[in-house]
Formats: structure tokens, sequence, C-alpha cells
């Protein structure tokens, strides 16, 4: 393991954090509130300490990164970031206690979007920016950020398709062009010029600057995290759809947005993922729709509020336009599926990918046919393409680990002693950086009721789900710090 | 520039390393998963699985882009068929293909022809031209030649007793009674430019610049013996000991083959009718003695297997072979392999990657581009020809003036002009139309004349 080649990746990430802390105070100092200011400029100063004293140390080590090197400098990057992020909540004293700060701020850059706050409103504007903010950054991811920014790939080789392979999300991350950096320009180039148009359709629909700036980072990052208690219940018809689809936009991969800018339309028509996710979402929106229709007065209403609440659901934003807690349980248990399935490969979302998913059927119906004929050569196939026996089997124990941790999440929290579906549905929503979850963490409700083991248990899910586990969990394997493996 | 390389073996991976230091954004084709996934592991490459001669996997590495393409994978045919398809779907591309097959060498003008076809590489024929001049003039370690083969840097040892050890190069001179340059010296692994107060140290390799013409009387002043080869014994019967010993004979050398397949000897022995085949395995110490190993002037191991080829070449070392060289191909030299006493060293995918590499800055920068590139020492370090052209900076100015205006680790190390070779001193200047050899161990390549000054 090079200690110093890590120290050095997560020093940069440290202190772009603290760059990107420069909005916030520069809200701070617009709105006049001297402790907020005073509080942000403590932070950056924690921030500039760490961040240069790690860079120091990595001073003089060598340059080596491998697979190790790459998992491990992401999941501590994720963890410093969010610890430092905090500061500014705790100091300001809006969020009192710092392990829910902390809580707070892991489920901003997860993309989240739960929420210990009784009161979102009583915050002050410039907190409301950067929990807002964090959702924009994580959602794309910092380390990817880190690789379109700094120079030098040449002399580090391929080293850094390490770190984006252990930040983006889905079971195969490959390039789309030669050089790592030019690809991470490339996302991060879209991820930009999708958010503007978020930005822009969202201030025609009369939205206020600020409220669209925040709905529109956490709309990019499929975030979650509102500034009215309401959610997005407050505003307008036009403005919710809007919302809707570019909640829906932002759950798609990247890289087929890549690909229409090259004009490869038929690749991206013929893509099986992105079917699957329009049908998934579709069927779930006419049968929700259906199920509530009795509930709203006409069938546009209820037509509406499915496919917010779907679409939000299942590219794992989180936020809500009515209390779905009120629905029929048929529409409860389909919302739930889809906090599973989460949205695809590549882009903004959580949970499991609709790729996994999809490779997991056709895992099953191989297993099916294995069965029946015992000496059937089958590869599986996707895009019209074999997927390795690697990818699959990657994703099998991707599915094994991830069970195991889910019930161990849902059994330690179990400890504050609510129900079984709040227990249950607060894991899987976290798990999945969703947000809200059912009954008492529903959506009109917050995180506040659990005990703060449970806060760092849920805060560690949502890490888990957002790095996709192997990070995280590589950084507690004893193996990967011995010095003889 | 856009590069694609089909071909993922060891050429190719030699091509990757060198290109992707140079910054080009690179495409690499293989049908083998596992080996591309290594590559984008080690280099900032994209990677496209599939047979490189079919248009969809071309389409996928986005030939349209490109500017060159350079095939080479191990089959010959599936070479030129990918290179025909992508120019076929890119009329502006480059192609580059590997083909070693001696059965193609007749047809090989027609072929760049018809298949339009930039340049075609054939290793192992670079690697036995590159052992024939090494046998033609033994006791050099490594030649290079340049401007037009008027001047050459070779490669010696500075061994026990050497008149050159504990010499200071501002004596060198008096030492040799020519005028020769220490262009290069590789001290402990460690390659460096030397300057005038570097003293030679036993053990050293250095690297000498010197004319054609006075190559032979710096062997005399040296105290190697110069005897002609009249006897070579090459250990396996691959394509590199076909074409060496085409040349062997050409020269009337007397060659001797050892193969172990009996096929391939057969074959052999047909193709080359004045050569004798020995069907034998080459790794037996006693048949290489029963077939002549204290006698032969020259031992070249050539088997496709690195290991055997060092300790077969270790073997003749100690029986007192003259003359040895050893093709090691697949392990990395990273020094380690100098120090064993197997003579020369020559590594086919390295010689024909450096003439790609050379190719490719060509077309990069169409005027004031090297002419001839050569990596010595390991690959620490490249000696580059230049012509000065109008745009060359300081022309007429001696070089005592420039000192300060080199980059560092930089030597011009030889300027012809009009056919007269100079061995620069400090009063020397180069005018236009000169051929400027150049020897740096700098990370960024020197792409141009000028890149050499501040």
């Amino acid at each position: 393991m090079n200690v110093k080649s890590i120290s050095r990746t997560v020093g940069l990430i440290l202190l772009i954090t603290g760059i990107f802390q420069l909005f916030p105070l520069l809200i701070a100092v617009i709105d006049h509130e001297p402790r907020n200011i005073l509080a942000y400029i403590e932070s950056l100063c924690l921030i500039l300490l760490v961040g240069s004293a790690l860079l120091l140390f990595s001073r003089g080590g060598n340059r080596m990164f491998s697979a190790q090197e790459g998992f491990a400098a992401t999941g501590l990057s994720w963890i410093f970031m969010s610890a430092f992020g905090a500061l500014p909540f705790f100091l300001s004293g809006q969020i009192p206690s710092y392990v829910d700060a902390f809580f707070e701020m892991v489920s901003g850059f997860t993309t989240t979007g739960a929420s210990i706050l009784t009161d979102v409103e009583a915050l002050s504007r410039c907190n409301l920016f950067w929990r807002s903010f964090s959702h924009w950054l994580g959602g794309m991811g910092v380390l990817v950020f880190l690789l379109a920014v700094v120079p030098g790939a040449r002399k580090n080789g391929g080293t850094g398709i390490y770190l984006m392979r252990a930040e983006s999300p889905g079971p195969s991350v490959d390039k789309l062009t030669p050089h790592l950096r030019q690809t991470a320009m490339i996302l991060y180039g879209i991820y930009i010029l999708l958010t503007a148009l978020c930005i822009v359709c969202l201030l025609l629909g009369g939205m206020p600057v600020f409220d669209s700036f925040c709905i529109a980072f956490g709309t990019a990052g499929t975030g979650g995290f509102a500034i009215k208690n309401s959610s997005m219940g407050g505003y307008s018809c036009f403005l919710q759809t809007v919302v809707t689809v570019f909640m829906f936009l932002f759950g798609v991969n990247f890289s087929l947005y890549y690909m229409l800018l090259l004009r490869k339309f038929k690749a991206v028509f013929k893509n099986e993922e992105l079917r699957l996710y329009f049908g998934i979402a579709a069927g779930s929106i006419v049968l929700i729709a259906i199920n509530i229709s009795r509930m709203y007065n006409t069938v546009y209403e209820s037509v509406h509020h499915a496919a917010f609440q779907v679409v939000s659901i299942m590219t794992t934003t989180g936020y809500g336009t009515v209390d779905f807690e009120q629905w029929p349980a048929f529409s409860k248990a389909i919302l739930l599926s889809l906090m599973f399935i989460g949205a695809s490969a590549g882009s903004t979302g959580g949970g499991l990918k609709v790729s996994r998913v999809l490779l997991l059927m056709k895992s099953i119906r191989r297993t099916i046919r294995k069965a029946l004929h015992p000496r059937r050569v089958q590869p599986v196939y996707m895009d019209g393409r074999a997927v390795s026996e690697e990818v699959c089997d990657n994703v099998n124990a991707y599915l094994a680990i991830y069970c195991v941790i889910l019930v161990l999440s849902f059994a330690i929290i179990s400890v504050d002693g609510f129900s079984i579906g709040t227990n249950f549905s607060a894991v899987a929503s976290c798990f999945n950086n969703i947000g809200p979850g059912f009954e008492l963490v529903g959506a009109t409700q917050n995180f506040s009721i659990y005990s703060d083991l449970s806060k760092i248990i849920l805060s560690l899910d949502m890490l888990l789900g957002r790095l996709e586990i192997f990070p995280l969990l590589l950084l507690l394997s004893p193996d990967t710090w011995s010095r003889r493996r | 520039m856009r590069i694609i390389i089909a071909g993922d073996g060891k050429v190719g991976l030699a091509l990757t390393r060198l290109l992707s230091q140079e910054g080009h954004d690179l495409v690499t084709i293989d049908s083998n998963r596992a080996v591309l996934e290594r590559d984008m592991q080690q280099f900032d490459v994209m990677t496209v699985v599939g047979n490189c001669a079919t248009m969809a996997t071309l389409n996928e590495a986005k030939v349209q882009q490109a500017e060159v393409l350079i095939a080479a994978t191990s089959a010959d045919e599936i070479n030129l068929l990918c290179c025909l398809t992508a120019r076929k779907m890119n009329p502006t591309l480059h192609t580059i293909a590997r083909v070693r097959s001696p059965e193609y060498r007749e047809q090989l003008y027609m072929m760049r022809g018809e298949f339009g076809l930039s340049l075609i590489i054939n290793p192992e024929r670079e690697a036995a031209k590159e052992i024939f001049r090494l046998l033609q003039l033994p006791g050099f370690l490594k030649r290079e030649t340049f401007a037009k083969g008027r001047v050459e840097i070779v490669e010696l040892r500075v061994l026990e007793r050497s008149p050159l050890e504990n010499v200071i190069l501002n004596h060198l001179p008096h030492v040799l009674g020519c005028k020769v340059l220490v262009c290069a010296v590789i001290r402990d692994g460690h390659a460096l430019i030397p300057s005038g107060d570097t003293m030679l140290r036993r053990g050293d390799h250095i690297y000498v610049t010197a004319p054609v013409t006075v190559l032979s009387y710096l062997m005399k002043r040296l105290g190697i013996t110069q005897k002609k080869i009249r006897h070579a014994m090459l250990i396996g019967g691959g394509r590199v000991s076909y074409y060496l010993a085409q040349m062997l004979i050409g020269a009337d050398v007397r060659v001797k083959i050892i193969e172990n397949n009996p096929q391939r000897s057969e074959q052999l022995a047909q193709m080359l009718p004045e050569a004798a085949i020995i069907c034998a395995d080459g790794a037996n110490q006693e048949i290489l003695e029963a077939e002549g190993l204290n006698e032969t002037d020259a031992l070249v191991t050539l088997t496709g297997i690195d290991e055997q080829n060092i300790i077969t070449s270790m073997v003749g070392n100690a029986k007192g072979v003259p003359h040895i060289v050893t093709k090691v191909n697949r392990i990395m030299t990273t020094g380690m392999v100098e120090t064993l006493p197997i003579g020369s060293v020559v590594s086919p995918k390295e010689l024909c990657s450096a003439n790609i590499v050379q190719y490719v800055r060509a077309m990069q920068h169409q005027t004031g581009a090297a002419v001839t590139l050569h990596r010595i020492a390991d690959g620490r370090a490249e000696a580059l020809e230049f012509i000065v052209n109008k745009q060359s900076k300081y022309i007429g100015e001696p070089l005592k003036n420039l000192r300060l205006r080199l980059k560092k680790n930089i030597l011009i190390s030889c300027i012809t002009h009009h056919g007269n070779t100079v061995i620069p001193d400090g009063e020397s200047y180069y005018q236009l139309g000169d051929t400027v050899i150049v020897v740096t161990t700098r990370e960024q390549p020197v792409l141009q004349f000028n890149d050499i000054f501040v």
C-alpha cells in the first residue's frame, strides 16, 4: 500500500472541497451573517491545514498507484470530505450535534437527501446552498472532477482509471476517449450543460433564482435535499414536471449522451439498459396511477403525482410532491421495489443499477436453462455482445455483499426500537441513496428520531451505497494495510 | 495524434509504452480481453476487444478520426487485411503493417503500393540486419548508423586494463590518437550525458560517436583484435535465424544452425542449402561442443526463450567464443541483462518500435523532425539526427556560445558538413543543410531541432 500517493489524492480532494466552500461563504457575506461567515472561514482554515499537511506528507514518495490504492484513496477521500464538509453546519450552530451534521453532509455528498432536520426552512441560505451543492458535487464524483482538472496523467500512466472505477457507479466502467482526462472532462461537460438547462427551465417556470439553483443541484445529483419543508409540494405543476423530466434525464447513463453527441442514435436507441430503465419507469407509473386514481380528482393529477414519485424514487432522488405515505399498500410496495433497482449505471443515481438488475435477470434465465440442458454453453449477452464471466461473477458477488450489509444494518438500527417497516425502509433508503423511506421516516418525516449510533450506521450505509461497497470494505480489511502481502 | 495499435503482443506493448509517453491518443485493439485490461491499467489508453480486420471493430476504435494505424498482430495476413480495410474506411489514414514471413519478402514493394501501406516493418529482419552489422565489426556491443552511414554511435564496455580505464574525457583524443566523442555512459544502471571532466571507470558502458572511417583504427587502439568472422553458429531456427543466415552466407561466412524441431529443420535446409542445419537441442552443452562451439568465431542465440538464449550465451562465453550476440525479446532489460557475460544484446521489438516512433514523430512535424532516431543505452537515451534548416536557431554560432542555451542532458555529438564529419568542439558550428546528431536522456521527447534549446 503506497500511503504517500493515497495521502496526496486525499489532500487534493480536501482542498477541492475547500475551494467549493467559497460559494456558500460568498452567500453568507451577501446575507451579512457574521456567525456563518466565521463558521465557513474556520472550516476553510481547518481544511487548508489538514489538506496541506497531507500534501506535505506525500512529498517525495513515488506515484505508484494500483487498484488497492485507488479503492483506498476513494474511500478515504469520501470520508474526509464528508467529515470536513460537515464543519460549517456544526460551527455555525445550526446543527448543534456533530454526528447530525456529519449525517447531513454524508447524505449530501452521497446524493441521498435524507435529513435529520425537522425544520429545513430554519437553516440560513448559505447552509441550504452548501447542502444542495454537495449533491451536485457528489453526483458525478469529486475524484472524477479531480481527474478532469489535474493534468499529468502522462506521467502516471493509466492509473487514474482506478480512481474512476472506484467512484463511478456500474458493473463495468470504461473510457469514452483514449485519455482519461478527456473522458472526465466530457462527463463533467455534459453534467454542467444539463444542469444549466435545468436551471434555465426552472427560472422560466417562475421559480426564484436561489430556489432554482438549489433544486437544480438536487435534481442533477439525484440527491433530494429541498429547501422547503414541503419538498417540491409547494411549487407549481409546471415546475414539478420540469423536475420530473430532469430527474429522469440524470438517471440515464451519461455515456449515452456522449453517443448522442457523436450522432450514434441507433446505438442509443438499442441500448438495453435504457430500454429497461424506461420500461420499468413507464410500467410503474401506469400501475400506481391506476392504484391511486380514486384519491385524486382527475386522471391527469394522478398520473402527474405517480410519475413524479416513481421517477423521484427510481432515480434515487427523493423529492416529494405529496405524502405517499397515504397511498395504498400496492403503490408503496412498487416504490419500495424501485428503491432497490435504482437508476442506470454511469448516471448520478444510486441503487443496484438497472444494468445490474438486467444482468441478474439474464443470469437467472441462464441458470434455469442450464438446469434443463446441462451441457449448453451460453454466454450472457448485453447490447449484442457477450458479457465476460468476470463481470457476471462480480454482479453476483455484489448482490451477495449488498444483502449482507442490508441485513446487518437493519439489525443494528433496530436497537432503537422503531417498527420493522420504519427500520427496513430507512436502511433501504439510505443504502440506495434515496432519502425518504416509509412510516416514521416517510415523505414528510425525517431521520432525527434515530440515536447517534444508528445515524453513524446509516451514514456508513450511504457511503457504501454511493461508492458501491468495495472501496469502503477494502478500507476495513486488515489485508489492505499489512505490509507483507 | 490519434493512433490505433492493432495487436497487443510484444511489439504492441512496446509501442503503447513509447507512444503513450509522447502523449498521443492511443486506442489498442486485441481479441484477448486480459491483455487489454493490463494495458488500460498501465497506460492512459482506450481499448477495444475484437478482430482488428473487421469493420465493426475498426468502427468502434473510431478509425475515421485516426491518423495512424499500426497492425502488429502475430499474423501477417490479418495485419495486411486490417490495414486494407482501415484505409478503405478512412482514405487519409497512414497504415503501418508488420509483415515478417520470408515468403512475402519478394512482393513487399508490390503490396506496399497496392495496399497503400505507409510503412512495412519486419522486426525479425531488422534484428538480423543489426546482428549482421555487429558481426561485421565484432568488438562493439551495438552499432547505430547516422548521416547515411557516415557516422556511427557504437557501444563499448570499459574492461580491465583497457586504455580507456580512468581516462578523463578531455584527454580522450590524446589517449586514442583520433577524434571521437563519448556521448552517453551507463554506470550502475543509470544513463548519463558526460561532460569534459567525467572520468571513465571500469565496467562503464560507453556510447561513442565516431566517423565510420576511424572505427577500425579505434578498435586497433583499444586493443580489440579484429579478425574477420569465418564461421558462425546460430542457435534456434526462427525467422531471425533465417534472415541472418542469408546475409551471412552472402558475406561468405559458414553458417551452422541448430534447431530442435525436425520439421522446421527440414524447411530451413530447403530454404538455405548452403547452411548446415543440425536438428538437435541447442540447450545441450555436449551437442554444442560436438558441433564445434570451441572453434566457432561467433555464437548467436536466437531461440524464442530469452532465458535459454542467455544461458547458452554464457556457456559460449565460458568456452571462449570470441563474439556472442544474444536475442532478448520478452524480458524487460532494466540494466540487469547488460551485466551478464552474454556479448551484445539485441531486441527485435525495441528496434522496430523505434522505427515506428520516428515515423510518427516525422508525421507530426512534417518539417524539422528527426531524420533518424535510435534508442541507445537500453532505451534510456535517444540519439537523433536532424538536418539544419532555415528555422533552426543559432546557425553559424560557435558551440561554446551555446553552452548556456542548451537544455540539460542534451549533447550535440556530431556535425556533418557536405559529407565531412566533424566531432564538434567549442569552436565548431553548424550551417544550413548540415546534419547534426543530438543525444538526449530527457524524458520529454525532442521532436524538433529547436527543442534542444531553452
